[in-house]
């Protein structure tokens, strides 16, 4: 009974780190590449969330409505991108905070036009309800299974395109230098529009697989926004490496704090940040 | 940082003498509203000191505010007759002390790990007083009695009475301005101010940049946390709201709207905003939309702030007066 439970929570703290993952990778590569300090990337996360319900309710099937969410999520990350943060290309990391800030407010207030202040649930599709019995009382619902998969996944479509395409050649060279590739001749507002976009769908897509776990509420990406800025500075920020190992470390932290400290349960993954930028100010993998 | 000029000096005053009356005409509604603004202004007046003066872009100064409020009304929540000075210097170096281990571990960081660092502390110390069962959780928790001012056996102003409240608070804010005019006029001032043009060139000067950074930051915490124990004080509840990273957006947005780099700006930002959020919803719910617009347009077209507008008006005016004075020599 003991080590089936910690089993659970373990597999609870990896699923939920590796959701952050998606979340922590656009945002160190946005940081990273583009020098932006995005504050609105838990409002893609809610977008992707809300999506999410609307078009599996339409459609009658997660995957479907998942499959029509993405390109809506690209579209939408590109459109932010070209009228709102290219205006904050070399400015001031104070009026991105501003910016960006205020990006969050516009887009909270839409979802609460278009799709009003109630919880909605996502229903789980016939195919993954479920569980995998461990004891007699204890078991393992399918879907979060499905959600670790997915952004295993993900993950590794992320590696590949990053350390073996030409697109993701572009972008590492981006990441640690800037001037040099565009005086290569590379087209940096394209690139940056592509990393934005990306990060913004990655976000998008970590709303979409949790919201049948975890419902849809407003001010849903507000939260999750703080905790991947913590999964960032951890990593360092930058490094999409970093990003996966603190975003696990948060994970795991996360879920056991809550079964071993509950009445600390939110502060575990803050003091854990404060631990790691006592030891390495720059985080685990960043540059000084 | 700008100079203050004599036309500057004259606005001020101008402004000091209305907020001065406005109790004659302001009926009690208004009173009470231009009380709380005022306690803001001194809470964003004290973020200008971290982000205009300094160049320490806080996100997390909320928290300040919030421990502030929370220490009042947890110390002294039991206590039928506060001692006005005694809580006030407690709350202070508590605050101050809360200021220094955040301080302490934030600046050895800079750009963007700063701001997020301190967003990342704000919403630990939230935290901390959201869940916990001891200080009223997400309810927040109630102050039973307010503090007394006493001299000897006399009460010399009465918390209780509103305009008594607002002149005392007034008092404050005009003596949080003085206090920081005087040390950004000091040489230690000189160094933060230097510190945000070039900390790389002040820092090859021999200062140790570091220790100034940190000062600024306690001193800065320390009046939010005078902010919070005069809103704790004003209304008697605290909620760990105060501490959301809403509102230290919100205070950046006072300081940037107003105008950074000066200390009456904030004042002018937060008056705005407060005003706009007070007016708005009576004509939309959905109030906040307009709100980031607002925002939006602000750091498009009006980088400097009000502050900004004003000191070009000013530019020009005394520049025309220069001119005119040179026609006739």
């Amino acid at each position: 009974m003991e080590s089936s439970f910690y089993l659970i929570q373990l597999l609870n703290g990896i699923q939920y780190g590796f959701l952050l993952f998606l979340l922590a990778s656009g945002l160190t590569l946005i940081f990273g590449i583009m020098g932006i300090i995005n504050l609105a990337h838990g409002a893609f996360y809610m977008i992707g969330a809300y999506l999410c319900y609307w078009l599996t309710g339409i459609t009658g099937n997660l995957f479907t409505g998942i499959l029509l969410a993405i390109p809506l999520s690209i579209l939408f990350g590109y459109a932010v991108e070209r009228l709102a943060i290219s205006h904050l290309y070399n400015r001031d990391h104070l009026y991105q905070v501003l910016l960006t800030y205020a990006l969050i407010l516009i887009a909270n207030e839409l979802q609460s036009i278009f799709w009003g202040n109630d919880v909605h649930s996502v229903a789980i599709p016939e195919v993954l309800k479920g569980s995998i019995q461990l004891t007699d009382n204890q078991a393992y619902p399918i879907y979060r299974l499905f959600i670790s998969s997915a952004c295993i996944v993900l993950a590794i479509l992320m590696y590949w395109v990053i350390q073996k395409t030409k697109l993701g050649m572009t972008i590492r060279a981006g990441a640690s230098n800037r001037e040099m590739v565009q005086a290569l001749g590379i087209n940096i507002n394209w690139l940056f529009a592509i990393v934005f976009s990306m990060g913004a769908t990655l976000a998008a897509l970590a709303g979409m697989l949790s919201a049948p776990v975890n419902s849809v509420y407003p001010g849903i990406g507000d939260n999750i926004l703080i905790i991947s800025f913590v999964v960032v500075v951890i990593g360092g920020i930058g490094s999409i490496k970093g990003a996966f190992i603190g975003a696990l470390l948060i994970g795991l932290a996360d879920t056991f704090g809550k079964v071993l400290l509950p009445e600390m349960a939110s502060m575990v993954a803050y003091a854990l940040m404060a631990a790691v930028l006592f030891w390495r100010p720059q985080g685990l993998f960043g540059k000084v | 940082m700008h100079t203050v000029t004599r036309p500057i000096i004259i606005f001020l005053c101008i402004c000091l003498v209305l907020l001065l009356l406005f109790p004659a005409v302001g009926g009690p509604f208004y009173t009470e509203l231009v009380t709380k603004i005022m306690i803001l202004s001194i809470f964003t007046i004290s973020l200008d000191l971290l982000i205009g003066f300094t160049g320490l872009v806080s996100f997390g100064h909320a928290a300040f505010f919030g421990i502030g409020a929370y220490l009042l009304a947890i110390l002294f929540n039991e206590v039928e007759h506060i001692n006005y000075w005694w809580s006030l210097t407690l709350t202070l170096s508590l605050t101050g002390l809360a200021a220094l281990v955040i301080g302490w571990l934030s600046i050895r960081t800079s750009g963007i790990y700063f701001i997020m660092l301190t967003l990342a502390f704000a919403q630990m110390c939230f935290y901390f007083f959201f869940e916990s069962p001891h200080f009223g959780g997400d309810d927040g928790i109630f102050l039973a009695n307010k503090p007394e001012i006493k001299f000897g056996t006399h009460q010399l102003i009465d918390l209780e009475n509103e305009h008594h409240y607002y002149y005392f608070v007034l008092a404050w804010l005009v003596g949080v301005y003085l206090f920081l005019s005087m040390i950004l006029r000091a040489p230690f001032g000189h160094v933060l101010i230097a510190i945000k043009a070039n900390e790389q060139r002040v820092r090859a000067l021999g200062y140790s940049t570091p220790h100034y950074k940190l000062v600024s930051f306690v001193i800065a915490g320390t009046i939010a946390g005078l902010a919070g124990f005069l809103e704790a004080a004003h209304t008697s509840f605290v909620t760990p709201a105060y501490l959301g990273w809403h509102e230290s957006g919100m205070a950046i947005m006072m300081v940037i709207l107003g105008g950074m780099g000066t200390l009456f700006g904030p004042v002018i930002g937060t008056f705005i905003v407060v005003l706009l959020q007070d007016f708005l919803p009576n004509f939309t719910e959905h109030w906040k939309l307009i709100m980031g617009g607002i925002i939006i347009g602000v750091v498009l077209f009006l980088p400097n702030g009000i502050a900004g507008l004003i000191y070009s008006i000013s530019n020009r005016f005394t520049s025309s007066q220069k001119e005119h004075g040179r026609e006739h020599v």
